[in-house]
């Protein structure tokens, strides 16, 4: 039993930066949900603030927004989750078909770079280019000789702007593990296949599709956690008031309220209400990965 | 006769072919667009001349933007924050990766250890005590902000223990039969070993903190320690008008606000164009390797 603490102990050592530092940033703010049950106030801090039990969810729920931003945000998550997950797939099939190596390996390279730009950037060209006066979108509208639409200022659009730009933006990097699973199918399949006079499109039926479905399965599964997640750094460089009715995200809800309007309880306690939710559809969408599609986290 | 026949399979190559062009061409639009516009003219920038290519050419729009003080001190606190933060992500990701890739057998509170990382992955105290807590440690308009509360990326280092775990239990043992110490092993066997997937998390932490643009804004009052994205938040989105000064103003003849915005994102955007593809063979075995287990 001595030896085995010996042999242990450079473990603990290497471990303990990385605990200490997990502890006070990840830890200590899931303490901090207190302040969902308090009347904070930074003056006071956590400790000396009075306590107000549930007034703060009370509040939050009789805002008259907040079931519209819940609405919201399943809302363009959910149609970000299907499209998302649809878009990568047939996109790899497809590329799967490309036996030229060098144009393959091209349009990889140049359908990953979106996913490595931040939402600022992003944001910002998009901005430009969906300018109804002079941009390039608008542009292209007006040649077709149709009216430019303000696609960032109009309710109706901004949900579909979301989706779109998001698939657009990640669906080269979704490729990738179905890409990889594709090479992993044996080739001789293939062969044998051939030889039994089957075509490409039975090929693609009968033997590709059914070598990534382990994969589809586990992407479809895990994604699941993300009902809640619409994307904050979208959506806070897109929106505008223009487009809270139907672009406002509980995210974006949180921030105003918190670190805008100061109102530290109540964003605490419509945060916590998001993570709890979050929560249980993480560990819901890990279990039945882990019991259907034999995943394992580490 | 029958050279002209296109058979179903031709034609359906002729159109995956099209179809993949243009979904690739797509995805390079908008920064082909920033930069023609950012080598256009200001008037030909207003106008909504400019598509993919020039108009009135000039590098104005890059001389006003080499001689703006907010972009280059924004440059300047983000160059230290990729070298400090990307340092510090990949250092403790190998510190922590190490030990939990042995079996519960030989380190027995490895799942202890492992659960407790994995478990803030999964619930968060949210956005208000995160801030209150990186406040009261302290950090507020330093560097320190925006490179410790994201110190430990739990999924790189569930990637590199997967990477670990993958290398043959012998390598391990027969350094410990010649006398090695844990470190050492970690060190000088263990990393040389994982360069492939260390490439991986390196060129992940170098992305994030390169983009990071909200913890910025929230955790610098003073907008002199803004890194790049925070900054260009302001001016891009925010539309903030308060960062030009009364000598730019004069420079703004010749340079439109559109083309010197168009000039920034593309100076911004460049570090990255200029690295991903030459670490694409990495980070795709490695994004393969996060998510399939054996």
């Amino acid at each position: 039993m001595r030896k085995k603490h010996k042999i242990n102990w450079p473990f603990h050592a290497m471990l303990f930066p990385g605990v200490l530092l997990v502890f006070v940033y990840c830890y200590i703010p899931m303490a901090g949900i207190m302040i969902a049950f308090q009347k904070f106030n930074p003056g006071k801090g956590v400790f000396h603030s009075p306590w107000v039990g549930w007034d703060n969810f009370r509040f939050v729920f009789a805002m008259e927004d907040t079931l519209q931003v819940i609405y919201n945000t399943v809302f363009i998550a959910v149609l970000k989750i299907v499209v998302g997950f649809v878009v990568p797939i047939l996109f790899a099939l497809l590329l799967n078909e490309v036996r030229k190596t060098l144009f393959k390996r091209t349009v990889q390279t140049l359908v990953y770079l979106p996913h490595f730009m931040s939402w600022v950037i992003l944001g910002g060209i998009l901005v430009d280019i969906l300018s109804p006066s002079n941009g390039l979108v608008g542009k292209a509208i007006s040649f077709l000789g149709l009216e430019p639409v303000f696609f960032l200022g109009r309710n109706d659009w901004f949900p579909f702007v979301l989706v779109l730009s998001d698939v657009w933006k990640e669906f080269g990097f979704g490729t990738i593990v179905y890409l990889a699973a594709l090479t992993s199918i044996n080739p001789s399949l293939y062969e044998a296949a051939k030889i039994d006079g089957a075509n490409r499109w039975k090929q693609t039926i009968h033997i590709s599709i059914p070598g990534i479905v382990p994969m589809i399965v586990l992407v479809g599964t895990l994604s699941l956690g993300n009902v809640l997640n619409a994307g904050f750094d979208q959506v806070y460089n897109l929106y505008s008031p223009l487009v809270y009715e139907r672009g406002d995200i509980i995210d974006t809800l949180i921030y105003r309220l918190g670190l805008e309007s100061a109102q530290y309880g109540v964003a605490t306690a419509l945060g916590l209400f998001k993570s709890l939710v979050s929560f249980v559809l993480i560990a819901t969408s890990y279990f039945v990965a882990y019991r259907f599609a034999n995943y394992r986290i580490f | 006769m029958s050279r002209f026949k296109i058979t179903g399979l031709q034609a359906f190559q002729w159109f995956n072919y099209a179809f993949l062009s243009v979904a690739a061409f797509l995805c390079l639009v908008p920064i082909i667009h920033v930069l023609a516009l950012s080598l256009s003219s200001a008037s030909a920038a207003g106008a909504g001349e400019v598509l993919l290519w020039p108009v009135e050419f000039t590098l104005s729009s890059y001389k006003f933007v080499i001689m703006k003080e907010q972009f280059l001190q924004g440059t300047w606190v983000s160059a230290q924050r990729v070298v400090l933060g990307t340092a510090i992500n990949c250092l403790l990701t190998i510190l922590i990766a190490y030990p939990l890739s042995k079996s519960s057998r030989s380190f027995r509170s490895r799942s202890v250890y492992a659960w407790y990382f994995v478990f803030t992955m999964l619930f968060g105290g949210g956005l208000i005590p995160h801030y209150i807590t990186v406040k009261s440690t302290g950090l507020i308009d330093s560097i320190w902000a925006l490179v410790l509360p994201t110190a430990v990326p739990v999924f790189n280092v569930i990637l590199l223990l997967n990477f670990f775990r993958s290398l043959p239990k012998e390598v391990e043992e027969s350094g410990l039969i010649d006398g090695a110490s844990h470190f050492r092993i970690m060190w000088s066997i263990y990393v040389p070993l994982a360069m492939p997937a260390i490439a991986t998390i390196t060129l992940f932490s170098l992305v994030g903190h390169w983009n990071s643009w909200f913890d910025g804004i929230i955790f610098m009052n003073d907008p002199h320690n803004y890194p790049l994205q925070s900054y260009l938040q302001t001016i891009l989105i925010k539309r903030d008008v308060s960062f030009i000064t009364p000598e730019e103003v004069k420079t703004l003849i010749h340079v439109s606000e559109r083309t010197s915005k168009a000039a920034q994102v593309f100076v911004a955007t460049l570090p990255i164009l200029l690295i991903y593809p030459f670490l694409q063979r990495y980070f795709v075995s490695g994004i393969v390797l996060g998510s399939v287990k054996e």
